[in-house]
């Protein structure tokens, strides 16, 4: 009999990560939708999948949200897969209809899900026919947010990838600019764009932009700077377009900020009292924010499970800014390179954890009793009902935590599990 | 394709989770790629359930396919079997294990486990939420119960024991399923019938095999529990129940029932009942209520049971009935019937919003998607039916069901409209500026149509030949907000009929005598 992948027991590997196999108990790409159809004030994501696509993003922030989104779901049907009708000809249609019902598009996603990628429904054909008929009006372009090959912040991943053929290229004479990539809080941004400007760096732009209109243009003067750790194939996507990436932790709290603006600034050739003199106040100030926190939290014992991403970056966030003690950090995906740094600042010794057996995985959750478990949605209040305390994960996602301001904010969203523990005498 | 901005059902497979979350000792593995875990926090968010979905997923990914995604599945069930242990495992796929015909189903039996292992298949292209659950129930009652020991056909009670009943229907994230088991079951209690098993909540599968014991069965939940309880009318010759105990009469009319199939009296039990809602809905105060214009959509059991309730029992006129529950068309085309208005039947947010749009009613009772749509128009909205929303899981003792459910009703359904006294000073006192359309209200802010500028909402038009003169267009703000769309409306219509193309101070006052209120 051979052994079932499964139910295989997984030894760390020679570099001591756990690599699982097994039930995942994260989101699929699609989720990204949520936050991306927000970000991009003027595009739309039309998934093209199942009713369990449509009810995944509706349900996925926990709760439905009630406004009228800038997503929607063509949802194939009996007659769309015995090729009753034809698929691209039904696409067409509801696309036209979508158009008509919301003229304030500029810019449609056609979001691919498992199964119009099982049955092998060609988006980026449709994309580039769709294109075509409603220019210039919208520019569609596509992307999948499938389950069979995403895991939930692989879907920003991959919409910025099917951006970046068409960001505008910049002239070859044009100045060394800076691009920062991955959604962040319209807060944020700006934040991040007064310390660039106060280091100097004042030809900055975002991707993705809040309006499709201001797509930013690159080329070899083009330096890019990650601003979330899940971006690897927009990130190799800039590459190929001539672009080079700094390399840098990632600007979680007061430490994680300081190198990722001083990577930048290094970048640009910017002197390093300069960089010492404009984020001293900064450091100093998240400093302070996160000195009370860090009396409330050093020492405590936290479990992550896989989500995002993020979570290696949290960990050394966690473990060197806030003084917890890492029991597990598990990712869905571990990019060595892109998170070379980070690897390199955790504290030696870390349980690291790639992929997921979730059976498993609670096992060792509930054998190590940590004082914080970090989790998806799914498994918090089970959990708090074995007493544990969690923190959910997808807030991370959904909340301004990067940068020198939100340090504290960050270190808060882990404190508050811990002092409703022992606020609540019920 | 189906353009869903929105939907109000879940896939099949939900259905199926629905049923083996309620139950104990079940487990449910499920062919479906990565992602699809999401499902699990509909239960432990929404309905703030204290465990997890007894749910193993097979999370085969795009590397699986072709590959070994069926070696997949039978390591996760046999694992799934060795973890938790079941009395019954139940096996299907998600929409997309479905394009990949594995056969879940046959794979997990031909592991031989030592459990009775349910093959569900729910098309996942053709149906829905509530179908998947009924056919859930359906397939798992089915194979539990037959191959009990009790399985022959049921033994007529000795003279003078008492007569037993089953309570099927309540599951998992339903609409108030905890509350109304609740009531029903102490309705029941009361009446002096036992109650043999109560399924699918909390039951295990040995608690199904005994199902067959009871003289009838009580269908809470047509959508879940009709199928299998007429598969076990068939097999066993149990009766059932076809009432809905949802508002005064409705109840009454269900203990006539169950006292019925139970062979006793239910005169005492009626007797004694009782509900405010009648004295409430007779006191001098809700005379406003009268001929309120109501708009009623949900599932179709919700939705007729709401209807009776508005007409008879608060005084309201139905403008709108419908259901997104196609399988239950029917009865909802025969209630529309008896009121009068055109069905609606349709899984299409867009259409209902249209339809809302278009009749401008004064209360919405509906699903969360009708409380959005009437938010936004600005029309006060009680929530009458799933799909739920985590305030459909109040901390509260809040049953649809039974006389309290009929108090809950009443006042879930009375406090988000204006109050009698309130409008008539809203009325006389326009001018006041704390009246202003856009001040603080506890019936939310006028209706923001400046809110979506790039909406195109099918609006009441106003025809190019029909113009309103500066006069009669001020008068009309003088009316309430919340009226002034019909007040509109029906001066509109009363001009169009008598070809009259200026809409004067006099064409206002007329067409309000000639429509009344």
């Amino acid at each position: 009999m051979t052994i079932p992948a499964q139910a295989c027991a997984v030894a760390p590997a020679s570099d001591g990560v756990l690599r699982e196999r097994g039930q995942r108990e994260v989101f699929c790409g699609l989720t990204g939708i949520v936050w991306l159809h927000r970000k991009i004030q003027d595009a739309f994501f039309l998934v093209v999948g199942s009713r369990t696509c449509a009810h995944l993003i509706q349900s996925a922030a926990g709760v439905m949200i009630f406004a009228e989104p800038r997503f929607a779901t063509a949802i194939m049907e009996e007659r769309d897969l015995a090729g009753l009708v034809d698929a691209n000809d039904e696409l067409d249609r509801i696309v036209a209809q979508l158009l008509a019902r919301r003229p304030d598009i500029k810019l449609l996603f056609l979001v691919g899900s498992c199964p119009s990628e099982v049955i092998k429904l060609d988006l980026s054909r449709a994309a580039l026919r769709l294109s075509q008929r409603f220019s210039p009006g919208v520019r569609v372009l596509n992307y999948s947010g499938s389950g069979i090959e995403t895991t939930f912040t692989q879907g920003e991943d991959a919409c910025l990838t099917a951006l970046v053929p068409v960001l505008p290229q910049a002239d070859r004479a044009a100045r060394p600019s800076l691009l920062v990539v991955g959604a962040l809080a319209d807060v944020v941004e700006d934040q991040f764009k007064r310390t660039f400007a106060a280091l100097g760096i004042d030809n900055v732009a975002f991707l993705p932009p809040r309006r499709s209109s201001e797509l930013p243009a690159i080329g070899p003067e083009t330096r890019v700077l990650l601003a979330q750790p899940f971006l690897g194939d927009t990130a190799r996507a800039l590459e190929e377009r001539g672009c080079r990436r700094i390399a840098a932790p990632f600007p979680l709290g007061g430490e994680g900020s300081a190198l990722w603006l001083a990577a930048a600034a290094d970048a640009f050739g910017v002197s390093r009292a300069h960089v010492d003199r404009t984020l001293a106040p900064l450091k100093a100030r998240a400093e302070k924010a996160l000195a009370r926190y860090r009396a409330q939290l050093a020492g405590k014992r936290v479990f992550l499970f896989p989500d995002s991403q993020i979570e290696i970056p949290l960990a050394r966030f966690l473990a060197r800014e806030i003084g917890m003690e890492l029991v597990e950090v598990g990712t869905p995906y571990l990019h060595r390179d892109h998170l070379a740094a980070e690897l390199a600042m955790l504290p030696a010794g870390t349980q690291l954890s790639e992929g997921q057996d979730v059976e498993r995985q609670l096992d060792r959750c509930r054998a190590a009793r940590p004082d914080l478990v970090v989790c998806g949605l799914g498994l918090a209040n089970p959990l708090e009902a074995e007493g544990l305390t969690t923190k959910w994960s997808i807030e991370l996602i959904f909340t301004p935590i990067q940068g020198f301001e939100q340090a504290g904010d960050l270190a808060e969203l882990f404190a508050r599990p811990l002092l409703r523990q022992t606020r609540l005498a019920v | 394709m189906q353009l869903s901005v929105w939907t109000y059902e879940g896939p099949p497979h939900i259905g199926a989770m629905r049923i083996a979350t309620a139950m104990r000792d079940v487990h449910y593995v499920l062919h479906a790629p990565q992602g699809d875990t999401y499902a699990d926090l509909l239960f432990t968010m929404i309905e703030r359930r204290d465990r997890r979905p007894p749910v193993t997923y097979t999370t085969f990914q795009a590397r699986d396919l072709g590959g070994d995604t069926a070696d997949l599945l039978q390591s996760a069930a046999r694992a799934a079997y060795e973890r938790f242990q079941p009395q019954a495992m139940l096996v299907g796929a998600s929409c997309t294990a479905e394009l990949i015909q594995d056969d879940p189903g046959g794979l997990a039996q031909a592991l031989r486990l030592p459990i009775p292992v349910i093959p569900l298949e729910l098309p996942a292209y053709q149906r829905k939420e509530n179908w998947g659950a009924s056919e859930t129930f359906y397939r798992i009652v089915r194979a539990l119960a037959a191959s009990s020991a009790e399985g022959s056909p049921r033994r007529q009670r000795e003279a003078g024991a008492r007569p037993v009943c089953n309570l099927l229907g309540p599951t998992a994230l339903g609409f108030r399923h905890r509350d109304d088991l609740a009531e029903v079951t102490r309705q029941v209690v009361e009446l002096g019938i036992e109650i043999n098993v109560v399924a699918p909540w909390n039951a295990t599968p040995s608690d199904l095999a005994r199902l067959p014991q009871a003289d009838f069965n009580i269908v809470l939940y047509p959508e879940i529990a009709l199928t299998a309880a007429q598969w076990l009318h068939r097999q066993f010759g149990q009766p059932h129940t076809k009432t809905i105990p949802i508002g005064v009469g409705a109840t009454r009319d269900f203990i006539a029932e169950v006292a019925g199939l139970a062979g006793i009296d239910p005169a005492p039990v009626l007797a004694r009942s009782e509900s405010r809602l009648p004295w409430y809905s007779r006191s001098v105060d809700s005379t406003y209520l009268t001929g309120k214009r109501v708009f009623i959509f949900g599932d179709a059991t919700h939705a007729v049971a709401a209807a009776r309730v508005a007409t008879q029992e608060l005084g309201f006129e139905v403008v709108g009935l419908g259901t997104y529950a196609r399988e239950f068309a029917r009865e909802i085309r025969e209630a529309a019937a008896l009121y009068g208005v055109e069905p609606v039947i349709t899984d299409d947010y867009l259409e209902v919003e249209a339809r809302v749009s278009e009749l401008r009613p004064e209360l919405v009772l509906g699903t969360q998607m009708e409380r959005h749509i009437a938010k936004r128009l600005g029309i006060p909205c009680a929530v009458i039916s799933a799909p739920t929303h985590v305030q459909d899981f109040p901390a509260r003792y809040s049953p649809q069901m039974g006389f309290e459910g009929a108090n809950v009703l009443f006042d879930t359904w009375v406090h988000p409209l204006m109050m009698g006294l309130e409008e008539h000073l809203l009325g006389m006192f326009r001018e006041d500026h704390e009246f202003a359309d856009h001040a603080p209200s506890h019936l939310g802010a006028a209706p923001a149509a400046p809110q979506q500028p790039q909406l195109r909402v099918v609006e009441t038009v106003t025809s190019n030949e029909l113009a309103w003169a500066s006069d009669a267009e001020r008068e009309l703000t003088k009316i309430p907000f919340f009226v002034r769309g019909k007040a509109r409306r029906n001066t509109e219509r009363y001009a169009r009929e008598r070809n009259v193309n200026l809409i004067t101070l006099e064409t206002l006052y007329d067409a309000k005598a000639h429509f009344g209120r």
